[in-house]
Parts: C-alpha cells; sequence; structure tokens
C-alpha cells in the first residue's frame, strides 16, 4: 500500500464513526469551540472600537511612555508569566505530580490576580484624571481638540469584559486547583486552554487599546 | 432488524451499563430538570408551541388595527390599559406587537423548535449516540433559553409596555431610553436582557451539537452517511456558534449606551421629543446595522437549514427514493451558511453604503441562488419517478419545497441594489422573508412534527386532520403573503399602524381586508393541528417501531425510546441513510442497521475509543 492510500484509509478508519475523530475529549472540543466562541464577542468590541476610532474627527492618544505603558507593560508581563506557570502546571498534572499542579496554578492565580489589582488602580487613576464613559478629561481635550467622547466608552468596555474574563478564569483555577488530586490530567489542560485564551485576548488588547494611543512626541 | 440485533448480541454485555447517567426516578429529574436529550427536545418544542401561539395572537392583533384602525376591541382595554386605553390600539401600542411578534417568532420560535427541539431529539439518535456530549450544559441551555422567554414576556407589563424598534432594534430609536417613546424605556432594558440570555443558550446548545456530531457517532457512522437532518443541524450549530457572538457584543454595547451613558451607537446633535440630546455624541447608528445584521443574515439560515434537512429526509422517505445527489445537497447547505455571513449589508443598501460595498454585496447576495437552487432541483429530482406516498409530514414537506421556491425568487429581487432602493421597507419584503424563512421553517417544523411524532410518542397522528390542517395552511398563508407583494410594489410602508390617511393606498384596502380573512382561516386553523396534537398523545393510533418504513436509525428502536436510546446496545451502522428501492432487495428500504450479505462476521469488536458511553476522555 502506497503511503498515500495508507493514509487516505487512516483517517476514513478515524472518521467512519464510533472513534473520537480529532483524538480529543469531548470536553476538551467544547472548550475550543467555546473559545471560538467568545473570540468573535471580542472580535465584534473591537471592531466596534476601530469602527467608532475611524469614524471620529479624532481621537485622544493620552498614554505616556511613562508612567502609562510601563504601568501597563507591566500589567501585561504578569499575564505573560502566568501563562508560563500555567504551562507548567498542566506539565505537572501530566506527570501526575498534584502538589506541582497546585503550586503552579496558585502561581498562576497569582499572576492573573496581580494583573486585575493593577488594572483596578489604573482604572481608579484614569477616573480620578476625569475620563468618563462620555467625557474626557481637560487636558487630554486640550491635547487634542475634537477629540471623540467614546475614549472612555471604549477603554472601559472592552477592558471591562476582559477584567471580567480574567475574574472568571481565576474562579475556575481556584476550583480546579483545590480538586486537583481528583482531576483528570485533560481537566487541567481544558483550563489552561480557557486562561492562555484570556491572555490571546490581552495580546490583541493592548496594542490595540494602548500602544495606539501613545501619545506621540512633539 | 433481528439478524442486525444478532450480530450486536456479542458485544451486549460490554456496552450494558456504560450509559453515563442512569435513568432519573422521580418527577423533577425525568420532565422538569431533565439532562436526557429526549426529554429537553420536547421541553423545546413546547417552549417554541407556546411561543408561537403568543406570535400569533399578537399578528391578529396587529391585522385588527390595520383593517378596522380605532376599533374598540373587548378585554384588550383591561389586558394594555396603557397601549390600548378603552380597548383602542394606540400606534405606539401596535408598534410594540410588531416587536415582540417579530423577536418571539425569529428567537423563541424558528430558533428553537427547528434545532432545539427535533435537533435535540433526534440528532443523538440518528448518529447512533445515547445522548448528548454534554447533558447538564443541555439541560441548562433550555432553562437559560426559558428564562429568556420569561423576561421577554415581561416586557409588556412593565411601565412604557413592550419596546417599539422591531426584532431589529436599530439605534438610535433603540439606544436613548424612554424621550425616544413610551416602550423605550423599560421595556427596551428587557429585550436587551431577554436577547444576551438567549445567546448564551443558545452558545451552550450550538458547542453541544459540534461535539456530539463529530465525537459520538456509532460504529460505521460515517460523516457521509449521516442523514441530512443532521447534516443540517451540524451547520447550523456552526453558524450559531459564530452569529450569536456578535449579536452579545452588540447587544453589550446597546446596553452600555443606554445605561453608562457611552455612545457607541449615537450621533451628536440629536433631537429627540424635542430635546437635545447633550449627553452623547460621535457614534454610529449604522455601527449597529453592521454588527447586527453579521449576526442577523446567519441566523435566517439558522431558521430555515433545518427545515431543509428535515424536507430532504421526510421527501426521500416519502418518494422512496434516495436522496438525488446527497453529496451534493450537503455542500450546498455549506455553501449556504457560508455565504450567509458575507451578505449582510444587503439589508444596508439604503443606510448610505458606498455602491461599489453594494455591488459586492448584491453578488454575493444572488450567488447564494445557486446552492438554494441546487437544493430545489435535488428535490424535484428526489420525487421525481418516485411511488409517492401523501402522508402529512410529505404534504408539508412538498409545502415546504413550494413556500422556499415563492419566497427565495423575491431574494433575487431584493437582492439587487436598485430594486432594492424602492422596495425597502415595504410589504414585499415583509411578503419575502415570511415567506422564505417564517412559513418555509415552519412548516419544515410542521412535517418534522408529523413526522417524528410516531417516535417521540409511541402513537400517530391523526392522517384526515393532519391533511386537512396542510391545506388549509398552505392555502391560508399564499392568501396572507401572496397580496402583501402587490402592496408593497404599490409602496406600502412596513411598520404603519394605519393606512387610512393615504391616498395612494386606499384602493389597497380590500387587499388589506382579504389578507386579515386568511390570517384568521390560517389561525383557526392551528387549534386543530393542537387538537391533534394533544389528543394523539393519549389517543392516537399505535405506531410501532418503524410505522414510515423508513431506514435510519432512530425507526430501529423502540417509540418511544429508551432512556440511553438502544438499550445497552450501541447500534452499529453499515449503509448510507437512504437506501429505498434497492433493486434485487426484499424489500423496499434497506435500513442503516443491516450488514451487506457476507459482512456480518467483521462488525463485533467493539475496541477503539468511542465518546460514545463515557466522558470522551483521552488520556
Amino acid at each position: 500500500m502506497s503511503a498515500e492510500a495508507h493514509a487516505e484509509k487512516m483517517l476514513a478508519d478515524e472518521w467512519s464513526g464510533g472513534t473520537l475523530p480529532y483524538h480529543v475529549g469531548h470536553k476538551k472540543l467544547g472548550m475550543w469551540l467555546f473559545i471560538v466562541s467568545d473570540a468573535l464577542t471580542f472580535t465584534a468590541l473591537l471592531i466596534a472600537y476601530s469602527y467608532a476610532r475611524a469614524s471620529s474627527e479624532a481621537w485622544a492618544t493620552p498614554f505616556k511612555f511613562y508612567p502609562s505603558i510601563v504601568y501597563s507593560s507591566v500589567m501585561t508581563l504578569c499575564l505573560l508569566a502566568s501563562s508560563f506557570t500555567m504551562v507548567m502546571a498542566v506539565k505537572a498534572s501530566a506527570a501526575k505530580n498534584y502538589k506541582g499542579v497546585r503550586r503552579w496554578i496558585l502561581g498562576t492565580m497569582l499572576g492573573g490576580t496581580a494583573f486585575l489589582v493593577l488594572h483596578i488602580i489604573e482604572w481608579k487613576h484614569l477616573i480620578d484624571e476625569g475620563l468618563t464613559t462620555n467625557s474626557l478629561p481637560k487636558e487630554w481635550l486640550a491635547e487634542t481638540p475634537n477629540a471623540s467622547i467614546n475614549f472612555g466608552a471604549a477603554f472601559f468596555g472592552i477592558t471591562g469584559l476582559h477584567m471580567f474574563h480574567v475574574f472568571t478564569g481565576l474562579v475556575y483555577l481556584g476550583v480546579v486547583a483545590a480538586r486537583a488530586p481528583k482531576m483528570k490530567h485533560e481537566d487541567v489542560e481544558i483550563s489552561g486552554l480557557y486562561w492562555h485564551f484570556v491572555d490571546l485576548v490581552w495580546m490583541f488588547v493592548f496594542p490595540l487599546i494602548y500602544i495606539m494611543s501613545v501619545k506621540p512626541n512633539h | 432488524m433481528a439478524e442486525a440485533e444478532a450480530a450486536h448480541g456479542t458485544h451486549a454485555e460490554h456496552a450494558e451499563g456504560v450509559h453515563r447517567h442512569p435513568a432519573p426516578t422521580n418527577f423533577i429529574r425525568k420532565y422538569i430538570f431533565s439532562i436526557d436529550h429526549k426529554v429537553i427536545g420536547i421541553q423545546y418544542l413546547l417552549l417554541a408551541m407556546a411561543s408561537v401561539f403568543v406570535g400569533m395572537f399578537l399578528s391578529i392583533l396587529m391585522r385588527l388595527n390595520l383593517t378596522w384602525p380605532g376599533t374598540k376591541w373587548p378585554i384588550l382595554g383591561t389586558l394594555f390599559p396603557a397601549g390600548a386605553p378603552n380597548g383602542i390600539m394606540q400606534p405606539e401600542f401596535y408598534l410594540s406587537l410588531v416587536t415582540m411578534h417579530g423577536t418571539m417568532m425569529v428567537f423563541f420560535v424558528l430558533t428553537t423548535a427547528p434545532q432545539g427541539g427535533f435537533g435535540n431529539y433526534f440528532l443523538p439518535i440518528q448518529i447512533g449516540a445515547d445522548d448528548m456530549a454534554f447533558p447538564t450544559l443541555n439541560m441548562m441551555s433550555f432553562w437559560v433559553t426559558f428564562v429568556g422567554f420569561l423576561v421577554l414576556l415581561s416586557a409588556f407589563f412593565v411601565e412604557g409596555g413592550a419596546p417599539l424598534g422591531g426584532w431589529t432594534a436599530y439605534p438610535t430609536l433603540s439606544a436613548i431610553g424612554k424621550d425616544a417613546g413610551p416602550g423605550q424605556g423599560m421595556g427596551m432594558n428587557l429585550w436587551i436582557i431577554s436577547i444576551a440570555i438567549f445567546c448564551a443558550g443558545s452558545l451552550l446548545g450550538a458547542l453541544n451539537f459540534i461535539t456530539t456530531l463529530l465525537n459520538m457517532r456509532a460504529r460505521g457512522m460515517s460523516l457521509m452517511r449521516m442523514p441530512l437532518t443532521c447534516w443540517s443541524w451540524f451547520t447550523t450549530a456552526v453558524l450559531a456558534l459564530l452569529a450569536f457572538p456578535v449579536l452579545l457584543a452588540a447587544g453589550i454595547l446597546l446596553y452600555l449606551d443606554r445605561n453608562a451613558m457611552t455612545s457607541f451607537f449615537i450621533p451628536g446633535g440629536l433631537v429627540v421629543s424635542d430635546k437635545l440630546l447633550v449627553d452623547h455624541k460621535g457614534g454610529s447608528p449604522i455601527l449597529w446595522q453592521h454588527l447586527f445584521w453579521f449576526f442577523g443574515h446567519p441566523e435566517v439560515y439558522i431558521a430555515i437549514l433545518p427545515g431543509m434537512g428535515a424536507t430532504s429526509h421526510i421527501l426521500s422517505t416519502f418518494a422512496r427514493k434516495p436522496v438525488f445527489g446527497y453529496r451534493a445537497m450537503v455542500f450546498a447547505m455549506f455553501g449556504i451558511g457560508l455565504l450567509g455571513f458575507f451578505v449582510w449589508g444587503h439589508h444596508m443598501f439604503i443606510s448610505g453604503m458606498s455602491p461599489y460595498s453594494g455591488m459586492a454585496f448584491s453578488i454575493l447576495t444572488l450567488s447564494i441562488g445557486v446552492p438554494s437552487a441546487i437544493k430545489t432541483f435535488n428535490w424535484i429530482g428526489t420525487l421525481w419517478g418516485g411511488r409517492i406516498r401523501f402522508t402529512s409530514p410529505m404534504l408539508f414537506a412538498i409545502g415546504f419545497v413550494s413556500l422556499f421556491v415563492a419566497g427565495g425568487i423575491t431574494g433575487l429581487v431584493l437582492g439587487q441594489t436598485t430594486l432594492d432602493l424602492s422596495m425597502h421597507d415595504t410589504y414585499f419584503v415583509l411578503a419575502h422573508f415570511h415567506l422564505v424563512m417564517g412559513v418555509a421553517a415552519i412548516f419544515g417544523i410542521f412535517a418534522g412534527i408529523y413526522f417524528w411524532f410516531p417516535k417521540m410518542f409511541g402513537r400517530m397522528m391523526n392522517e384526515t386532520l393532519g391533511k386537512l390542517h396542510f391545506w388549509v395552511t398552505f392555502v391560508g398563508v399564499y392568501l396572507i403573503f401572496a397580496p402583501m407583494h402587490i402592496m408593497g410594489i404599490v409602496g406600502m410602508p412596513r411598520r404603519y399602524a394605519q393606512f387610512t390617511e393615504y391616498d395612494f393606498l386606499k384602493p389597497l384596502h380590500s387587499l388589506v381586508l382579504l389578507v386579515t380573512i386568511g390570517v384568521i382561516i390560517t389561525a383557526t386553523i392551528q387549534l386543530v393541528f393542537l387538537f391533534n396534537f394533544f389528543w394523539s398523545i393519549f389517543k392516537g393510533r399505535r405506531a410501532g417501531d418503524n410505522p414510515w418504513e423508513a431506514t435510519t436509525l432512530e425507526w430501529s428502536t423502540p417509540s418511544p425510546p429508551p432512556h440511553d436510546n438502544f438499550a445497552g446496545i450501541p447500534p452499529v451502522v453499515h449503509r448510507g441513510a437512504y437506501e429505498f428501492s434497492v433493486p434485487g432487495a426484499a424489500r423496499d428500504f434497506i435500513m442503516q442497521t443491516e450488514p451487506e450479505p457476507g459482512e456480518a462476521s467483521e462488525i463485533v469488536s467493539t475496541e477503539g475509543s468511542s465518546g460514545n458511553g463515557h466522558n470522551g476522555h483521552k488520556h
């Protein structure tokens, strides 16, 4: 049998019923599908933001390299580091090292919590400066006259929904850590999928919301 | 049947007790919070039935107001003291009827019954699975949807009443609160919340359907052996998975505009009810249209595709012939689903979009005619030369084809930018989409009910009443929607509470009356269906396992099927779904479970890691 015919037969066998054609269980497949769907919600929001920004006369670019971008980069690092610890948790789970799973997941939760706390401090800072869902701080308006008042709406709306995802992720990981010895390896992997997804969303939010709004050098 | 069972016998013991959840014993777990896909399917059907009667009642009120505006109607005054004081319907009340009718029908009937109802009940059985992949999520999906239904209904009874913006809820009027009209306050908030809840329920359902179909097919059930119904539920689930999240996002933004002072959809300088809006500016109502229709167009295929699947399935069964062009049917279905994501702009031709974009959307829209025509010709090809049995389900399936063609052909008219300019927002559009996505889909649902009723309840529905129901409904819906084409061409606009003030529309009054008579006849005959349905559950003739002499897996198990569908013996599939009138065969149908001669010996092994019977964990 030629290699090609062999591959074709294998493929046919995988898809002819009675097997898991992608070699993943229901839950993992379900999580992937959830991620696809949720990704589209964020896509729609980011497109709405882009639409609002592209169709306005001017858009505020208030974020100075220091402190804003440095600060948000630290937040990003926290989240990225938490993805790394999540990878280690899944690795520990593959080796049936439950203590390791717990330790690494707690590390992940620490990273996630740090992100959340820093993010909330930043929200508070911006609100104190005078940013609301329908108005900009006076200094911003002075720098960018006619800037759209939708900056706050997009900023709070999109980062708010992302924060909510991080928060639910923390609860989810907490449950996984608490029940680690009873969890199947695949269940730990699935919680990892969700966490990496939340992290990945941030990798789109960060450049679009923050880096695109860096104050230009004069 | 007997030899097929003998073939399974060897692994019966192996399969014993592998069902993931035991049969429930108490009433609540069995009928209310059940995780059995069959019970959930029936729950969805009953929810849709309740919604369809609410929706139909609303449409009757609309017709009464259009035909005899200003009349005092009994009871209405007590039911809706604000909307219809002394029983006289106000124009705003009429708009709230439009909104609630559309929302109820599109979301809670056309999206739930064909997919959540029949799909839930029959997808697992037709692929030989013992349940859905996620039974608990399945239960949650139904109850979440039910809560959404209650929230929507409650909009009628809050201050200001139900929202006025139609099922499309276009801003700016949907985004600025009660200055825009009585129902645009609390009612509109409840509408958004209801739709957001519905999105969540739909997501749970969609990922469940896709996982079940991919992972839980019985041995031998390759993709191209699946009944076309399964393909249609699968395609629909993919569309729902990709379309609803975008509606959710749009709903979140609309909610923020209303309640958190944002201005995603609200431009500056708006004067509403003599008040200048000062808090909002910089947004665009067109953005909502883009987001909404990116969901909305796939949504109409979500409504119609399961009907297409059921029609293919039923036409083949009662023509005693294989489906003509099975593969072409599958690809056409996916073609329709895929193209459905690239045509949303045809709802926005008059929004001021660039004519070049309009052209692109127009060409893509018209190209949907190709897969649709493939399906239509294949249905005719399936009927061609068959020995047709004109049962009630068959009549409704043929009716589906008729309505799909009659409504689809005007899609080619509206899909052209130049023609749409004058037709937009007239009764012509109303006639088009009601025929093609409304009534055709309803006929698909009726076909499904008459066809699968014996399997669901173990008894037959009455054929005479069924045929009466079909003929009156069939004539009735054409009586309703054919005149609307003429009204639309004359220029009668949608969503107007009355037309008596317009001279150019006065000659149409007899047509308006004719449509209302059609509505009353059609609505009345549905009571016959309702009677037939509930009477047959208790008193119908006993059905047996396979009353229609059909081929697919649901007919190889008792009616109604046992808790785990196949009584512990997972079926093995040996052939395609539509082997009717095979030359040389003993009967004119061969069931999917019947082995080819000489094949019986090699199918005994049940090794491998089927997702069926456990949680599909792979270590």
